[in-house]
């Protein structure tokens, strides 16, 4: 599904080397956690598949089933099926959340080829989805997540995941700000979404979150590499001992 | 040269060659006067402290400069409207293309008409409100306009009509220089919309001075050329009264140089004043000026200015804006908002908010912006899947929410809201 060869990545504006050789291949249906310590270029991976500007890719590549994502706009990378959950999710005041999700489900669909949705097919399937996450009608009809709270913000992007039905899913952080019941939703929204044809990249600092959403793979992040990767227990080692361990075995 | 040398040049150069039209005796009584309002305030030179920002030269020349024609394929503006329409052709009305003049609430006639009765309401507004807006700032070329005007229309609304009237304002002569002049008189407890829209001119002075009586509703809606090359310097003067509510809405699409002057004045109690503009410029032909000033003269009044403007490649865009609480005028609420989206660097927005109050008790606020597209929200969209443009325009239509918001009525609002679309779809 996405796969990912010896990538480099500096600042456009600075002279600062972020991610320093990254590989990873995650395959079709599989659940792959990324942790690491803070400022390990994590959510910097993340906004390089996507297409954030202000990153200048200095080597390797990246590609989505065989697609060379590095090259393509945000958007056509989002046709492709690849799809960000913020760490921090974007208030757009002005916009409506309906008219949002409309607007991207659409948007995707006609770059694919597809026909648009109808508004009340549309309407249906939001509604129950959002049920799903506890998100109320009132929620649907606000600017999108203006005045959201923390945990709101991270439904609304699961929300936004569940309508949008990627392949290939990165998690930056979602679990950060859920309440305990909250937490439990968005897992369940994860795992009702996992399937054969579709991957995900959950990126956490908690062995909680694993808990719900059970990965395949367990890669530890750190300065701009992924040091180590292993089974579920890797996560569950940094829970319990931290970094320090597994960086001193790796250095 | 000296400033008052310069401004009796620009005056008299432009004066030279102009008669008077001639009507019934207050009629040439009030053109008069206008006269020597023009000939001792001057008319605007770009040395001007309220022409700073916009230079008047091209609106006080002796001749108007030439603006091509423009078409488009596009259905007529709120054409889906039952409404009264009233055409001009270069500032000269067309009976043959206007419907009749009348509808249930209203009294409709043509200035040149009223101007010739030896008795008609329009003796105690024509030139009247323009008048009493002349201070503390000159605004000499409305005093033109009152005295020049030939043609116009004058409403009066009785009750509430049944329909809005439509000045409708075709362009067909590539040098036109039309001067228009209206008045409206909404009567105690009646209420009235009017709807302008088109080019009208190469050139094109237009004046309008509305009389809302308490109790009263005037709501005012105009979408201003598209893609033109039109100049336009356009004055509103109203006076309104107690528990009345005035509400007028501009949209201003491309053209080379429009001055917009709004000028309100509030007095009597619990009345409400809103006045909002939206403008997209795209290219540094494109000049667009808002100039409002409302005065508080009473008790537990509001008023409102949301001003927005969207600029591109090279634009400008002006917004001169004043609130005036008077002395007593306790338990105002003025709000006033001025933002400018700016789509590349080379566009600017000038602005001149301006507060005076002379009473304890009031709540005004003011606050202006200059801001490029947000881009991490352009990114955030982008990431769902929505193209470069699509996000862009998404974003530049919730900035100009707020002012689309001032818009009473929902389905012009529509009209008015497909319209910015289409520019957007075509401004890329
Ligand atoms: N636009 C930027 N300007 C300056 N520094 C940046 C920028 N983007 C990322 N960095 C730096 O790059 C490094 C990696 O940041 P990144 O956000 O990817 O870390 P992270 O692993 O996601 O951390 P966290 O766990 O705290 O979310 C950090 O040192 C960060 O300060
Ligand atoms: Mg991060």
């Amino acid at each position: 599904m996405l796969e990912i060869k010896g990538l480099e990545v500096k600042l456009e504006e600075e002279d600062k080397q972020i991610l320093k050789g990254v590989d990873l291949k995650i395959e079709p249906g599989m659940v792959h956690a990324i942790m690491g310590p803070n400022g390990s270029g994590k959510s910097t991976l993340s906004y390089v598949l996507s297409g954030r500007d202000g990153y200048e890719v200095t080597g390797g590549s990246a590609t989505l089933e065989g697609n060379d994502l590095l090259d393509m706009e945000p958007e056509e990378r989002a046709a492709l099926g690849l799809f960000l959950a913020f760490q921090y999710p974007v208030e757009i005041p002005g916009v409506g959340n309906m008219t949002f999700l409309r607007t991207a489900v659409n948007a995707q669909r006609k770059a694919r080829g597809e026909e648009e949705l109808s508004a009340a097919d549309f309407l249906k399937e939001v509604r129950a989805k959002a049920k799903s996450l506890k998100i109320d009608a009132d929620m649907l009809k606000r600017p999108v997540n203006v005045g959201f709270s923390g945990g709101e913000k991270k439904r609304n992007e699961i929300l936004q995941m569940a309508m949008l039905e990627p392949k290939m899913c990165i998690l930056d952080e979602t679990d950060s700000g859920l309440d305990v019941d909250a937490m439990k939703l968005v897992s369940e929204g994860v795992n009702a979404l996992r399937s054969e044809g579709r991957s995900f990249l959950v990126i956490t600092h908690y062995q909680r979150l694993l808990d719900h959403i059970k990965p395949d793979i367990v890669h530890i992040m750190a300065d701009g590499r992924i040091v180590k990767s292993g089974g579920p227990e890797l996560a569950l080692e940094v829970e319990n001992n931290g970094y320090a361990d597994i960086l001193a075995e790796v250095a | 040269m000296a400033l008052a040398k310069l401004k009796s040049d620009t005056t008299e150069a432009r004066l030279a060659g102009v008669t008077l039209p001639t009507g019934a005796a207050w009629a040439n009584a009030a053109r008069a006067d206008a006269m020597a309002r023009v000939r001792e305030m001057g008319l605007p030179t770009k040395r001007d402290e309220y022409w700073k920002y916009t230079d008047p030269t091209t609106l006080t020349d002796a001749a108007a400069g030439k603006a091509a024609l423009f078409h488009n394929d596009e259905a007529a503006l709120f054409d889906a409207v039952d409404r009264v329409r009233v055409v001009f052709v270069d500032g000269v009305f067309d009976a043959e293309a206007s419907d009749d003049l009348a509808a249930e609430g209203l009294e409709i006639e043509r200035l040149a008409d009223a101007m010739a009765a030896d008795i008609h309401w329009a003796k105690d507004i024509y030139g009247v409100l323009e008048a009493r807006g002349q201070k503390p700032v000159p605004r000499t070329l409305a005093a033109l306009n009152t005295a020049m005007a030939t043609d116009g229309v004058v409403i009066r609304a009785t009750a509430k009509a049944a329909k809005p009237v439509n000045l409708i304002y075709l362009h067909r002569d590539e040098t036109s220089d039309a001067v228009l002049h209206n008045l409206v008189k909404v009567e105690a407890g009646a209420e009235v919309t009017l709807l302008e829209t088109g080019p009208a001119a190469a050139r094109f002075s237009k004046l309008l001075e509305v009389d809302v009586a308490d109790g009263g509703t005037f709501h005012h809606v105009r979408a201003q050329g598209r893609d033109h090359e039109r100049r336009a310097v356009t004055h509103c003067f109203a006076r309104i009264a107690a528990e009345s509510t005035f509400k007028s809405f501009t949209l201003t699409f491309n053209g080379v140089l429009t001055r917009n002057e709004c000028v309100l004045e509030i007095i009597g109690d619990d009345a409400t004043a809103h006045v909002a503009g939206i403008c997209v410029g795209d290219g540094k032909d494109f000049h667009h000026d808002d100039t409002v000033f409302i005065t508080h003269d009473a008790v537990n009044c509001e008023s409102r200015q949301v001003f927005k403007k969207v600029l591109r490649n090279g634009a400008t865009g002006v917004f001169q804006g004043k609130i005036l609480v008077k002395e007593g005028a306790q338990k105002t609420d003025g709000y006033q908002i001025s933002q400018s989206l700016l789509l590349d660097d080379d566009s600017q927005f000038l602005a001149k908010p301006e507060l005076e109050i002379y009473a304890d008790d009031v709540a005004c606020s003011h606050g202006s912006t200059s801001g490029a597209i947000d881009e991490t929200a352009l990114f955030y969209l982008r990431s769902r899947g929505v193209s470069h443009d699509d996000a862009r325009n998404l974003l530049t239509l919730s900035f100009l929410a707020e002012a689309l918001e001032e818009i009473a009525d929902e389905s012009l609002a529509e009209d008015l809201r497909d319209r910015l679309e289409g520019w957007l779809a075509r401004h890329r």
